[in-house]
């Protein structure tokens, strides 16, 4: 099978506009009759749900949290890109599509990219036209900063709120639509399985989450817009609901998974605690303005931050990389923090952690500015230590955070099972192998505002109005029957070990060895040990209660069982991709300097993976990458 | 530390529900309060007994999923502070700590400390919304505000929604909700050609859903998490008097 | 009028309804006031005080008295609506409930309320139809109110509701601003000084009378 991106022909400025103009409408009065379903209500799932529903469309929405508002989207703090320009400091429409190449380290597709930069002005139009209360300067302008080691200032923000503001500006909108019955609201309901009719997406089974009842959705098209599958890892800065069922059942009936490997470890998160630690906090990147990284210089200083004297202090970015410093990109920086942490000068308990320390910039700037930038981030960061950071320097370690793979769709952002269309971090179009702070709000909304409410006219107008097959349909009573025994077997283990635990065992074998760093060695011996983790999950966990209630137990052990098959693949993938690039750093492939060394002529495609049948190795179809526009260049931050 | 966790244990919207005790040991202050319950839980799930439900999600303080009342302060004890954010260290050994869940006639219990906030989700719908079509905003910076109306809309705007007001308000009122909602629109000038409508559909849709009246007791601004003011209340009223007495039926008619 | 009953219809619009009726017996209670302090001025002149009421001013004080049983009706009204609501909106109590932030005053709102009722009434059965008490001369008003309040008992009741009256004003009148939507963070402060000073000038006003006369200053 080969897979057609469907990018348009045309210079790289025109063919989104061509695209437009040659795709398929769908007439006024025929919207109507379409029924869309779109799973997830973040930034991407709810601009898409209210946009179409403004359009006409009978729209299902379904999220799993008790309000569409509270989405995961809502924890960004930084900020959101967009090629306005204001600051007329030389961005460009170009430029913002230049850098998100080069930050996807050549690993995502250009024609994504340049619409992406295309459409993010005209999103902070629309947050702005839809109450979201930037930041101004005294002028009442907009303000940006630069953001994420960004040579221009193109970041927008609200406080260190953008996500929630960008949300609640979805949401708002999305709310307007559900009153006016365009779109009909399902919070607390979890997707857990896909319809597939004749190889075409055309429904969903879902459970009610407090109920426990499992219904069936019919639709002419499905979107899933699920978020992230960051939790592979257990711990990451995700929300505890983060899950990847509703990608990978898609997966499983026929939808491809693109670059599973590619997951971003963000450096700035609060160091674990201990046994009982949860979920991992970052705190914002613009701490490494101002803030020296550093650790101890020999192994097993155990003396307070202030007694080691700076002949003892190792800056060991400052050292590696003198022309970033600090401010090295976000994977440099992470793996660095390994490294010393494994060379055992790490602080902190359990060795797990580096100073960031904030000294010598109070006293150049004084605490007053330190405290007008930072504050409420040092306040944070006692809050959850209980250390005060104006004492001790603080602490942090790098944590999984985002995750750029995704299932593979094509420029019309559907996969290659028509009728599912997959929006935001659930699929695998804009970032490449990294991306760059505050383009992931970007990339939901444009999603949801600017690209899906063009592109989904183009397959419905090839579907004929009132042709979608019922609830009734075998095809749903299969996959509701499906649902159910999944469910039922999972209550009827009635084994030793609780959901959490699994989940635990399997994070820690995805951060060992498919995290930061990869090796061969490494990966392999990850693949022996997620299928054994996966079988002793199905003979030994413990699901307490029933299906026919609110059941989080039940919830949790659905996902993490996905997970379970998830990880697999995504190990996988960073075995097959023997090289390093962007945020897949293999060891084997690395300059002397500890610099990712692609391979761009072996390994310049997405890699698209088959799904095979359980415990089958998963098939690889590539979809090759060319760059026209932005050359093949290594990076260097020398 | 030793502490004493009493929680409502309640199986089913329509169950009797009772406080049930539950002795825990090796609390440490590094563990937050949902932490502390998830060690309950596994424990619990272990012995065959049904684990704790509780609303949470992102677990930083953003989603507004978590709360409940923690020894009769919605959130627990420490200000400006999201119950999933509140660390073990807030507590002495060997306290008794209660965890009961929200009350609200408009929060039905669902299951132990978890209840049913859509009402808040009904309240925005009623109008916490500006109707602007995808694609029709004009250029971000065709509309000047004034950076001190803009913070002011930032401060309110940053409600999470998380019903901690409605909980610890002796009336059971959601006022500093609907204001905060209220008032991020309302003073920006965006929001202005909604804005009499907005009030006059807001209010009615809260006090339709059963949520008590404001006595300006000022408790819900003593528990909010992101530190919304009563001020906020004080423009929902002005907004509601005014639009009481300007706004036509047919302005208020339509969405 | 279908508007007005839509507003009224709301808790935030019978709140509004009870802040107008508040600030109208508020400046009632201030006229009240000022009346009565001119009996340190002696009996002539509070006497004259009281027959320009009833006989120059009759008709004007009738208006007065209507407007005011109105506005005392409708404050009623509002307020036994709003508690029955505000009851109605927890169903389920709390076993335990911790207050951060209210007032005493604020909390005892509604039973300040209906005592200083009872006490109004007793307080007219008295002064206004000489029904209970010492009271004798209808045009004397000034040895009703000494001989009164030469009853210890009946000048300790009328202190404790002049009391009861301040803590329901002092939470009312900032109450009251705040329904109205006067909420100004430069101000604020103000607010609540002006309330306290407020019902502080009302309670100390009301209760140098009996005070006085306990103390033998009015004969």
């Amino acid at each position: 099978m080969t897979l057609d991106a469907k990018i348009p022909s045309g210079p790289i400025e025109k063919k989104w506009e061509k695209h437009r103009f040659d795709m398929k409408l769908v007439n006024p009065s025929n919207k109507r009759k379409y029924k869309v379903i779109v799973v997830g209500t973040g930034l991407a799932g709810g601009a898409a749900a209210a946009s179409l529903g403004q359009l006409g469309y009978e729209v299902e929405a379904f999220c799993y949290q008790d309000s569409a508002r509270r989405a995961h989207s809502i924890a960004a703090q930084g900020g959101i890109n967009a090629a306005k320009n204001y600051q007329n400091d030389g961005d460009s429409i170009f430029r913002l599509f230049y850098d998100t190449v080069k930050g996807g380290d050549f690993r995502s597709r250009e024609a994504n990219v340049y619409r992406l930069a295309e459409v993010s002005n005209a999103i902070i139009d629309q947050c702005v036209a839809l109450g979201v209360p930037f930041a101004r300067e005294y002028s009442g302008y907009l303000a940006n900063r630069s953001f994420g080691g960004a040579q221009v200032s193109r970041t927008f923000y609200a406080r260190g709120q953008t996500g929630q503001q960008l949300l609640l500006g979805a949401y708002a909108a999305l709310s307007r639509e559900v009153a006016l019955g365009s779109v009909k609201m399902y919070p607390r309901h979890e997707m857990l399985e896909l319809v597939v009719i004749d190889g075409h997406a055309k429904g969903i089974v879902v459970r009610d989450m407090v109920t426990g009842k499992v219904s069936s959705h019919a639709a002419d098209t499905v979107l899933l817009a699920t978020g992230g599958y960051g939790n592979v890892f257990y711990l990451s800065t995700n929300a505890k609901g983060c899950n990847t069922t509703a990608i990978w059942r898609a997966h499983r009936k026929g939808a491809f998974f693109a670059n599973p490997c590619y997951t971003q470890i963000h450096p700035t998160c609060i160091p674990v605690a201990g046994e009982h630690q949860s979920k991992l906090t970052l705190m914002s990147e613009s701490l490494r303005n101002d803030g020296r990284v550093w650790v101890p210089k020999k192994a097993g200083d155990h003396r307070k931050p202030w007694e080691i004297p700076e002949d003892d202090r190792d800056y060991y970015l400052e050292r590696k990389y003198p022309s970033y410093g600090n401010l090295a990109p976000r994977d440099i920086s992470s793996r660095a923090a390994k490294q010393v942490c494994d060379e055992g000068r790490g602080v902190g308990p359990g060795g797990r952690g580096v100073y960031l320390d904030f000294t010598d910039s109070i006293s150049r700037l004084g605490k007053g500015v330190i405290e007008a930038r930072y504050g409420n981030l040092f306040e944070m960061y006692e809050r959850i230590t209980g250390e005060d950071p104006w004492k001790w320097p603080m602490r942090i370690y790098p944590a999984m955070h985002y995750t750029m793979g995704g299932l593979w769709v094509d420029y019309n952002l559907m996969s290659n099972l028509p009728g599912l269309h997959v929006l935001g971090e659930a699929n695998f179009s804009d970032h490449g192998a990294n991306r760059l702070g505050a383009s992931a709000l970007m990339q939901g909304l444009a999603d949801g505002y600017f690209v899906i409410p063009y592109t989904i006219a183009d397959y419905l107008a090839k579907v004929k109005p009132g042709t979608r097959a019922g609830v009734d349909h075998p095809a749903f009573k299969e996959a509701e029957a499906e649902v159910a025994g999944r469910m039922k077997k999972l209550l009827s283990i009635g084994g030793t070990k609780t959901v959490d635990e699994f989940h635990k065992e399997l994070g820690q074998v995805m951060w060992e060895f498919v995290g930061m760093g990869r090796n061969e060695a490494g990966l392999k011996t990850a693949l022996q040990k997620i299928p054994q983790i996966r079988e002793r999950f199905w003979k030994e966990v413990l699901v307490p209660g029933s299906g026919a209630d609110f059941n989080q137990e039940l919830e949790k052990a659905g996902r993490v069982a996905d997970f379970l098959e998830m990880g697999e693949l995504l190990a996988y993938d960073a075995l097959m991709r023997d090289e390093s690039c962007g945020a897949h750093f293999r060891e084997e492939h690395q300059t002397p300097d500890g610099e990712a060394m692609r391979d761009d002529e072996k390994y310049a495609y997405v890699a698209a993976w088959e799904f095979k049948g359980e415990g089958k190795a998963p098939e690889l179809h590539k979809e090759a990458l060319e760059f026209e526009n932005v050359h093949l260049a290594q990076r260097s931050y020398k | 530390m030793k502490l004493t966790l009493k929680i409502w244990r309640q199986e089913s919207p329509s169950a009797k529900g009772r406080l049930v005790a539950y002795p825990m040991d090796h609390v440490e202050g590094d563990m937050s309060f949902l932490e502390l319950l998830d060690i309950l839980n596994q424990s619990l799930i272990k012995k065959g007994e049904a684990p704790v439900a509780f609303d949470h999600d992102c677990r930083e303080g953003i989603c507004g999923s978590c709360g409940f009342m923690i020894s009769g302060i919605a959130h627990g004890p420490q200000k400006l502070t999201t119950t999933c954010q509140l660390f073990m260290r807030q507590f002495k050994d060997g306290d008794t700590i209660v965890a009961e869940p929200f009350r609200s006639k408009a929060f039905p219990v669902i299951k132990d400390l978890v209840v049913d906030r859509s009402a808040l989700d009904k309240i925005v719908q009623a109008g916490g919304f500006i109707s602007a079509r995808t694609g029709s905003g004009p250029d971000a910076n065709a509309i000047l505000i004034p950076k001190e109306k803009a913070d002011k809309s930032m401060d309110a705007a940053a409600c999470i929604g998380c019903g901690a007001c409605i909980a610890a308000c002796p009336n059971g009122s959601a006022m500093l909700f609907t204001s905060a909602k209220i008032s991020h629109l309302g003073l920006l000038p965006q929001g202005q050609t909604e804005r009499h409508q907005r009030a006059l559909r807001m209010v009615s849709k809260m006090e339709e859903l059963g949520f008590g009246a404001c006595s300006n007791h000022g408790e819900c601004e003593a528990v909010c998490p992101k530190g919304i003011t009563l001020e906020f209340i004080a423009r929902l009223n002005r907004d509601f008097l005014v639009a009481s007495v300007v706004a036509t039926k047919e302005a208020v008619k339509k969405v | 009028m279908a508007g007005m009953l839509a507003f009224y219809h709301t808790t935030v619009g019978k709140k509004i309804v009870m802040a107008v009726t508040g600030v109208m017996m508020f400046f009632w209670l201030l006229g009240h006031m000022v009346g009565n302090l001119q009996i340190f001025l002696g009996p002539d002149k509070i006497n004259g005080y009281a027959h320009f009421l009833h006989g120059g001013a009759a008709e004007i004080l009738v208006v007065v008295r209507t407007v005011m049983i109105i506005a005392v009706l409708l404050h009623i009204l509002a307020a036994v609506q709003v508690t029955l609501a505000n009851w109605a909106a927890r169903p389920v109590g709390y076993s335990v409930k911790k207050d951060i932030e209210t007032s005493y005053a604020a909390r005892t709102m509604i039973w300040t309320g209906p005592l200083i009722l009872i006490y109004l009434i007793y307080h007219l059965l008295m002064f206004t139809y000489l029904k209970v008490g010492p009271g004798i001369s209808e045009t004397d008003v000034y040895h009703n109110v000494v001989e009164a309040f030469q009853v210890p008992l009946i000048s300790g009741i009328y202190i404790v509701a002049m009391i009861m009256l301040a803590f329901h004003l002092w939470h009312g009148a900032w109450s009251m601003l705040q329904t109205l939507g006067a909420n100004h963070p430069k101000y604020n402060r103000l607010r609540k000084i002006v309330a306290t000073g407020l019902s502080v000038i009302i309670a100390v006003g009301f209760v140098s009378v009996p005070v006085a006369v306990l103390l033998g200053f009015i004969r």
